[in-house]
């Protein structure tokens, strides 16, 4: 089952390295990976989606606390949470296809945020199965290039 | 007004102030303005090993026989890789130690300058925590910070990565030692929940068939004390690891000896057959538990650990105790203790019936497949490395400090050497580091200058860091040495006859072996050479003899090459699954 862990990260060097190196070493898989500094600028925030059963979620929470800079970890998948992801995608717009792509960003509340002769550049933001939806709508043979930041999220209502 | 030190001499004074004794290391480029800060005090000594990896199992053995942290200095780039061998063993078993490391200056770091290595990077899956000194400045509450978290919670190696401008001794900087060091992201778990404790107490009540399986961790947390107070009041039978032998007595009725994969009959089928599993400060290795499918399938687990991790990692405990091991074991015992009083005198029959029973059945077990201690010495046959155990049992009177290497020399120290006393036997566990006997007795006996320090080894292992018998002529370190010299890498041939048909592939050497007793020798100690049995007691005893007192003393005893170690688990199965003898090894293979 998937999980959205959202870890709180003293903001060091070599911080990251050991998240990720955790991650290698003990066989875990990161599916997504996204990080940024919080408003306390020593802090780092670090949302990472990962696959696994129970048990190895719980293994997965408890060596990522035992590491001496993650202040904090989550689980989202805990309780209710927002998920987002930003999508860039360039494809091949020419012809009648140019019209059949502008319509189907339209549908995804997709936006055109750049604009060739031959090409679209479209942003979309939302929870990641929104993405994949949108790639999937889209013809395989037009896609020039995907970018995709990782997920990030946060839980629903006030803070604890 | 303050004092003014260069980063160097921060680093060193820091190191004082830490109360640091010995600094186990070997000087280079990067380390000479750490060096020279060295030089110009006189309240830490340093010790000079000849290879870097020997200094990290120096400073291991020293933490490991005193419960203080080890400390080990080495240079940048081959110093630093050196050194990672004995991080990863004192990782593996926990072991306090903080290891400061010289680098290429600030400027250089990223351009492939000359002994240059990522020291952060390279030990990092191998460490509890690193640092990267960015200024001097930091020296002195990087190292507060590192002594803190090698020594707290689950204790381990820290390593300190110091550029060598940091320390240029025409920089100096004001001097003042961190009283205390607060960090919000790193708070060990120490009291635990009472709650659990309250079910721990009534689940020892209610077993009919209980058995503490006792770990390194007690020995870590100094909580033998509690532990044996706890054990007493159970009457329960005690199993340990191979790290925690000496949290309880070896000696003792209730002492099962150790369990797992060499383990004695009696404590895996006890793991095997209980209705209650007692884990304290273990982790559930795979070398103990064999399949854990198959782990103690009747009983309800108990599972004390100071690192939540090592809970439900491998097996399922019912009743977690996180926390400090004195703590648990503190309020376990009190608490118990206060169960039985309040317990009618129907149930407390009960209870007594119930353990009556169980100990019969281990009485059995014992009785039927037990390990024999009174081995005879037969003229005219090979010496068993069984009976080089015991007769060094004998000689040093159970109260000897046995510093062990890996491998079959390993096994039998662990099963034929009884220790009532913890920290009395260091060996490496976890990660299983040949080589690791020598330098880490030599920690040992800095740490214990009065003591009998033995180093049980193999020729193998002996001569991945035989180097070391140079540091102790200068150091005068009077260890005394038992080989048990099978002319081969017992383990591995052993598991080359049960699994690989005989063939013994890269297992022998036999044909160009040192004569031993003449190498010791050159290196300025004595040397014994015993292969007959009957002589063996007489080696033993002279070396440990009065006149040898300040000696080296390396006994090299020629064993009988075709031994295996018995028990052996079988492989797959549950605890009880075991090869008892070389022809019950031939009928299940």
């Amino acid at each position: 089952m998937r999980h959205i862990l959202s870890v709180l990260l003293e903001n060091e060097a070599g911080a990251l390295s050991r998240v990720v190196g955790l991650f290698a070493q003990r066989n875990y898989n990161i599916e997504s990976l996204a990080v940024a500094p919080t408003e306390d600028t020593t802090l780092s925030r670090l949302t990472l989606t990962t696959r696994g059963d129970d048990s190895k979620i719980q293994q997965i929470i408890k060596q990522l606390n035992k590491l001496v800079e993650v202040v904090r970890v989550e689980n989202l998948c805990d309780g209710d949470y927002l998920e987002r992801e930003l999508l860039l995608i360039k494809v091949r717009a020419e012809g009648e296809a140019r019209q059949e792509v502008k319509r189907t960003a339209d549908i995804f509340r997709g936006q055109i945020i750049d604009v060739t002769a031959e090409t679209y550049t479209i942003q979309l933001v939302g929870p990641s199965n929104k993405l994949d939806a949108f790639i999937r709508a889209i013809d395989d043979v037009s896609i020039l290039e995907v970018v995709r930041s990782g997920v990030s999220g946060i839980s629903r209502g006030s803070a604890d | 007004m303050t004092e003014q030190l260069s980063g160097g001499d921060m680093l060193i004074r820091s190191l004082q102030d830490e109360g640091v004794e010995y600094i186990f290391g070997y000087p280079g480029g990067s380390a000479l303005h750490i060096y020279d800060a060295i030089f110009r005090q006189q309240k830490i000594e340093h010790i000079l090993v000849r290879h870097e990896q020997a200094a990290t199992h120096m400073a291991d053995g020293y933490a490991r026989s005193t419960g203080r942290p080890g400390v080990v200095l080495v240079t940048s780039g081959p110093g630093a890789t050196n050194a990672i061998t004995g991080i990863a063993t004192a990782y593996m078993d926990s072991i306090p130690m903080v290891v400061i490391s010289g680098q290429v200056p600030r400027d250089l770091i990223g351009t492939d300058a000359f002994q240059e290595t990522d020291m952060v990077g390279i030990s990092r899956p191998v460490v509890k925590h690193s640092f990267l000194v960015r200024d001097a400045e930091e020296i002195p509450s990087v190292v507060k910070k590192a002594f803190h978290i090698a020594t707290t919670g689950r204790p381990g190696p820290v390593v300190i990565d110091v550029p060598k401008d940091t320390t240029d001794p025409f920089e100096q900087f004001p001097y003042a030692y961190p009283e205390t060091v607060s960090m919000r992201s790193y708070t060990p778990a120490f009291a635990g929940d009472l709650t659990q404790i309250d079910r721990a107490v009534a689940a020892m009540l209610a077993a009919k068939k209980p058995v503490f399986y006792v770990g390194g961790g007690v020995i870590l947390a100094s909580a033998w004390e509690q532990l044996r107070t706890l054990v007493n009041a159970l009457g329960a039978p005690v199993a340990s690891t191979l790290m925690g032998l000496g949290a309880f007595p070896g000696t003792d009725p209730l002492s099962l000896g150790m369990l797992g994969m060499h383990g004695t009959y009696e404590a895996n089928m006890a793991m095997d057959g209980a209705d209650l599993v007692i884990a304290l400060g273990a982790r559930f290795d795979d070398r103990v538990t064999n399949n854990p499918e198959k782990f103690s399938p009747k009983a309800t687990i108990i599972h004390m650990d100071v690192d939540a991790a090592s809970i439900n990692k491998i097996i399922d405990a019912h009743i977690p105790l996180l926390g400090d091991g004195s703590w648990v074991l503190e309020q376990l015992s009190a608490r118990l203790a206060q169960a039985l009083q309040d317990q009618d005198d129907a149930a407390a029959q009960a209870r007594a019936q119930g353990l009556e029973v169980w100990w019969q059945q281990i009485n059995e077990w014992r009785a039927a497949n037990g390990l024999n201690h009174n081995l005879k010495a037969q003229a005219g046959k090979p010496i068993l490395p069984q009976l080089a155990i015991q007769s060094l049992y004998k000689v040093t009177q159970g109260e000897a400090f046995v510093c062990s290497d890996v491998g079959q020399h390993q096994m039998f120290a662990a099963q034929y050497y009884h220790f009532d006393e913890p920290r009395r036997w260091i060996n490496s566990g976890g990660l299983g580091t040949m080589g690791f006997g020598l330098p880490s007795a030599m920690g040992v006996q800095m740490g214990n200058p009065e003591a009998t320090v033995t180093c049980v080894t193999g020729e193998g292992s002996f001569m991945m860091n035989m180097q070391e018998l140079s540091t102790c002529l200068q150091y005068g370190l009077p260890i005394k040495i038992i080989n048990l010299n099978n002319q081969a890498l017992g383990m591995v041939k052993q598991w080359q006859d049960m699994q690989y048909g005989g063939r013994h592939s890269q297992s022998t050497y036999s044909d160009s072996l040192p004569d031993f007793k003449t190498l010791v020798e050159a290196f300025g100690h004595v040397g014994i050479k015993v292969a007959d049995a009957t002589e063996l007691d007489t080696a033993m005893t002279e070396a440990f003899s009065e006149k040898n007192k300040n000696r080296l003393v390396f006994v090299d005893v020629w064993v009988d090459p075709h031994e295996h170690v018995y028990p052996m688990a079988i492989k797959g199965g549950a605890m009880r699954d075991m090869v008892l003898s070389k022809s019950t090894a031939a009928e299940s293979s």
